[in-house]
């Protein structure tokens, strides 16, 4: 252990503020980005569930709010080159 | 060779591995990073000349190594979609963006932050930094190219295109700290000698980025899986996924 | 490889060749704007413009630093190991700032050839180490120059 005590720990002779300001901000970020990026596949994959008889011959859009590139999907993707 | 190539372009071969990969990404990249990220701010002992403010190297240099190997991994991505029009090296850049604009902005963001107590500013408009902030906008103009084009088609290959011309910036972000007098310090990893501090700062440090690269490879799958769900959802196989499920139920 | 990926791959290649020969032309012309300070060799040959605004970087040149008793002002020597330029500033200085320390100086050269600084920043390397062994490294050269110095002696 570098620190005497946890309060030393926090402090770090001065520079706590900066330091913990930085791995603040990089843990709030990449939680946002990971929980955020879960939630939509999963919100993606609940659109996707519906049985394919129920669905109507136009798609319903998965929701907006949480899938907003979803604008230009639904083209059959053919990966036929040759 | 060519064979793996073309399996690898198959979504629904992808979307399998992604969801075998997965969880070993999350859980050995949380236990390196945490280890790495622990290690340095508790265990590794405190630089002679700046104290405890360097402590900040351990998110700074793997969120910005992190923002460039991703902008190379999508460049790359890029020559894919431009040359075999593969569809899932499309799917990687669109996921892979916002992935690289968080991660630089963090690096920018850090930077700052360190910079203030040992340098006396937060920002100088030196050759490194604004090339990483070149970077920063690289990443925003490639989503909101790709927002900004309805058309699958067009907007892939004009991100492609997008991808590659800002790839020179890499080399630049790289090697500014070598070319110009700049107010950043060189790299303390290089790839031919070994690293310019001792062992117990280092190996934290590795971890760190080690960790951070397989969040980011987690990421990825989840993300790239997001998009393909989203442009196969009425394909065969992704309405089989959920028929096999819900026979298992 | 089929003929159109080939053709298409080409096309890619001559683009990015094409985009780093203009970019490293650009940036070569422009290398001195892009370079973030004059160091004292090109102060010293002339080729920082007097009364501009510039930045000037190098070492603080060791056993140079005046500090006025009464201000904040400081004088000190910036130095590249080949020429050196002496910088006044007023004001507080970075916790960084020490003898054989890089720092990046912003201000004024006037007429005399005197750096008038309004902002120092200090440049630090991008080598780190515990306190105990920056000790241990300085007791090392110490005692180093003590042994060189009496083999010296001994020599006479």
């Amino acid at each position: 252990m570098a620190f005497d005590s946890f309060g030393a720990f926090l402090a770090m002779e001065g520079h706590g503020p900066y330091v913990w300001a930085s791995y603040g901000v990089f843990f709030v970020l990449m939680a946002v980005l990971m929980v955020g990026s879960y939630r939509r596949r999963n919100a993606v994959l609940q659109s996707c569930r519906q049985p394919a008889g129920s669905r109507s011959s136009r798609a319903p859009e998965p929701d907006s709010d949480t899938a907003p590139a979803a604008a230009a999907s639904f083209t059959r993707v053919d990966v036929s080159q040759d | 060779m060519w064979q793996f190539f073309h399996k690898l372009g198959s979504p629904k071969w992808f979307y399998g591995i992604a969801a075998r990969l997965m969880p070993w990404l999350l859980v050995l990249g949380l236990l390196c990073l945490g280890a790495g990220l622990v290690w340095g701010l508790a265990f590794a002992p405190k630089d002679y000349l700046q104290g405890n403010s360097y402590r900040i190297i351990f998110i700074h240099v793997p969120s910005a190594f992190l923002a460039q190997s991703v902008y190379i991994m999508m460049a790359s991505a890029a020559v894919v979609t431009l040359v075999w029009r593969m569809k899932l090296a499309d799917v990687f850049v669109k996921a892979a963006a916002p992935v690289g604009l968080v991660l630089t902005f963090i690096s920018l963001f850090t930077g700052a932050v360190w910079g203030k107590p040992t340098w006396g500013t937060w920002w100088i408009w030196d050759a490194r930094l604004t090339s990483m902030l070149i970077l920063l906008f690289l990443y925003g103009g490639v989503i909101a190219l790709d927002r900004a084009i309805n058309d699958e088609k067009s907007a892939a290959r004009a991100v492609a295109i997008l991808v590659l011309v800002g790839v020179v910036n890499i080399p630049i972000i790289k090697y500014s700290v070598d070319w110009w007098n700049t107010l950043h310090q060189p790299a303390t990893f290089k790839l031919t000698e070994k690293p310019s501090m001792p062992a117990e700062m280092w190996v934290p440090l590795l971890l760190s980025v080690i960790g951070l690269y397989l969040l980011f490879g987690w990421l990825a799958c989840l993300r790239m899986q997001t998009e393909i769900l989203i442009r196969e959802q009425r394909t065969r196989w992704v309405q089989d996924l959920f028929h096999v499920n819900g026979g298992a139920r | 490889m089929h003929p159109i990926r080939k053709k298409r791959l080409t096309i890619v290649l001559f683009l990015l060749a094409g985009l780093a020969v203009a970019v490293g032309l650009t940036t070569y012309a422009l290398r001195q704007n892009i370079n973030l300070f004059y160091d004292p060799t090109q102060i010293a040959a002339g080729e920082a413009p007097a009364d501009v605004r510039i930045r000037a970087g190098g070492m603080v040149e060791e056993g140079s630093v005046l500090r006025d008793t009464e201000s904040l002002k400081v004088a000190f020597k910036v130095t590249d190991f080949t020429e050196s330029v002496t910088v006044e500033y007023v004001g507080i200085l970075p916790d960084l700032f020490a003898e054989g320390q890089g720092i990046v100086a912003m201000g004024r050269l006037n007429s005399e050839g005197v750096f008038v600084a309004d902002q120092v920043l200090a440049k630090h390397d991008e080598n780190y180490m515990p306190p105990e062994v920056a000790d241990a490294l300085a007791k090392a050269s110490e005692s180093r120059d003590i042994a060189a110095e009496a083999t010296k002696t001994l020599a006479n």
